[in-house]
């Protein structure tokens, strides 16, 4: 007889082993998150041979490389966390769960960290995808991709469950996603480089959630950003990231509405 | 641990939950369960009893009055109480692609001291389905599956919420059988049904919820006893209940007439039937319809309910009742 006192770890462990599970059969969902990311860069790479991006001193490849990051955070964890949280919501799944020994944050980290993985392995096999194909040579600064790729795996899914809090049915969730989904590949660098906007626009597109994560991807890449330049990324980033969870613990809903 | 035999585990005072529209769904209530016991709150649909299991589960915080489960606040102390409560939801809460065996082992993974799962859903009779999916299992068998991951880590305390709701004859009495061998193993169970004979089955004690608030609590015995017992039949044609003795000399202290059809309360209920009989003898008529019966359960939650009923002016009875 097991007579061991559960942990963080071997709960997290459960929690995630049976969310891997239950991605595993939802095919619409794991389509979604495997193949969506994968085949949106090849757009982009189709529009932006079409641009003068020498101007910017930027190539087709670190365009195309942060775009791919930036749709896999999107699809993989953003989208696909969305569905989730309001499934598992939907199914008094979160609420038996809170009946339990399981704390809150563990909960929404267990339920998250299939999707979370799939974004990051997606993003480097990406990242070494786009370097290898498009002739980009080696990051000038790991750290900064990494800051960058993290914040935004923390963020999305952190957003994803504040959309599911706003979101009442599974598949009014395909609806409440869009705007980010939208605001983000528009405004945010991926499928248009914030330099091909007006000046304007462009700076109030930098404020976006997944500008920044974009931002560090691409110039920590390059090596192209000043200090001052960096620290603001790197503050909006965090800034987003903190944002969004407190909006978790703020506005998450628990069990179905009444 | 301590296995004081007095030791209050659940305690309730003045306990109150609103609502987000402002509806008050426990309107001040308090009682108290002793370690081993089984208690039943017991109500009809929309009674509060389900509002009031989610306070004392800890899944919300009450408006009002407080909550103790071993001695802990189970909303703010959920670390403390958690490992020591298993609970089974009024419904649902497993996802429903996830087979019985991955569900229990998720649930395992999740719960301190946990008993093999196997074990679990061997005593729930559910051995031979683990790789059933969730949304394949009848409504019974999920309510066992429920029941079963309630169990997993041998809680002091257990909350059912409806246990047996959607559960045939013989799986209602396994339930049965289960809860009382959890008592017997010193475990205290707190469970709602709006099922009489199950409270009066299992119950040591109970509180009969209405509109928020108890209306009656005690042993099932001592709640029967506080209900009158009841005399019923039809007057024959040309005959009025002011043909009868003057009510009160008969022992009755409550009536209620329904067209021909009289229904009789009284406290004592030998000397009320035969004085009625005898009369009835004498008068050479005939009390179609007879039914004398002393109080059950069943009579108390239905006596309850005419009480509130009569509350709200009911228009099709003429209720009477007058001091004992």
């Amino acid at each position: 007889m097991n007579q061991a006192v559960t942990t963080s770890r071997s709960r997290l462990t459960a929690l995630a082993r049976a969310e891997m599970t239950l991605l595993g059969r939802s095919k619409g969902t794991l389509v979604a998150a495997l193949f969506v990311p994968l085949m949106l860069p090849f757009t982009v790479l189709s529009v932006v041979g079409e641009m003068d991006l020498e101007d910017a001193g930027l190539t087709v490849g670190t365009v195309v490389l942060p775009a791919a990051v930036g749709f896999s955070l999107l699809f993989a964890v953003y989208s696909a966390l969305v569905g989730i949280f309001v499934t598992r919501r939907e199914e008094l799944v979160l609420k038996r769960l809170r009946t339990g020994e399981v704390r809150d944050a563990e909960i929404l980290a267990g339920a998250s960290l299939p999707a979370v993985t799939i974004g990051l392995v997606q993003s480097l096999v990406l990242t070494a995808g786009c370097a290898v194909l498009l002739d980009v040579s080696a990051p000038e600064a790991p750290h900064l991709v990494a800051l960058g790729l993290l914040s935004g795996l923390v963020m999305c899914a952190a957003l994803a469950a504040v959309t599911a809090s706003f979101t009442r049915t599974v598949e009014s969730a395909q609806v409440t996603s869009l705007p980010l989904l939208l605001v983000s590949m528009l405004g945010s660098g991926i499928a248009v480089p914030l330099e091909m906007l007006p000046d304007r626009l462009a700076s109030v597109c930098e404020l976006l959630p997944l500008s920044p994560v974009i931002l560090l991807v691409r110039d920590g890449w390059t090596g192209g950003l000043s200090a001052y330049e960096t620290l603001g990324a790197v503050v909006t980033a965090l800034a987003w990231t903190g944002l969004a969870l407190f909006g978790v613990r703020r506005w998450f809903r628990w069990e179905p509405r009444r | 641990m301590k296995a004081n035999e007095h030791e209050h585990v659940i305690e309730v005072t003045d306990l109150r939950r609103v609502y987000g529209g402002g509806f008050e769904a426990v309107r001040g209530i308090g009682f108290s369960v002793r370690r081993g016991e089984i208690f039943a709150l017991l109500g009809t649909n929309g009674a509060g009893k389900t509002s009031t299991v989610e306070l004392l589960e800890g899944l919300a915080a009450p408006a009002g009055g407080q909550v103790r489960v071993l001695g802990h606040d189970p909303y703010t102390e959920r670390a403390a109480v958690r490992p020591r409560t298993g609970v089974m939801l009024q419904e649902g809460g497993f996802p429903s692609e996830l087979t019985v065996a991955e569900t229990a082992r998720m649930w395992a993974g999740c719960v301190s001291g946990a008993r093999p799962p196997r074990e679990v859903l061997a005593l729930v009779g559910l051995a031979r389905k683990t790789d059933v999916r969730v949304k394949q299992l009848s409504g019974g068998e999920r309510r066992r599956l429920d029941l079963a991951l309630a169990l997993l880590g041998d809680p002091e305390v257990v909350f059912l919420d409806e246990p047996t709701t959607g559960l045939d004859a013989e799986g209602r009495r396994d339930t049965w059988e289960l809860v009382r061998a959890l008592r017997d193993g010193g475990t205290t169970v707190l469970l709602t049904t709006h099922y009489l004979e199950e409270a009066e089955a299992l119950a040591d004690r109970l509180a009969i919820l209405h509109e928020g608030r108890i209306a009656a609590t005690g042993t099932p015995a001592e709640v029967t006893a506080s209900q009158p017992s009841r005399i019923c039949f039809e007057l024959p044609e040309g005959h009025h209940l002011g043909d009868l003795p003057p009510l009160p000399e008969l022992g009755v202290c409550g009536h209620e007439v329904q067209g021909r059809y009289v229904r009789l309360r009284t406290r004592e209920l030998q000397r009320a039937a035969t004085r009625l009989l005898a009369w009835a003898e004498e008068a050479g008529v005939e009390l179609r319809r007879l039914d004398v019966r002393s109080a059950s359960l069943e009579e108390a939650f239905l006596g309850i309910a005419r009480e509130a009923a009569a509350g709200t002016a009911s228009a099709s009875a003429d209720v009477k009742e007058y001091a004992a």
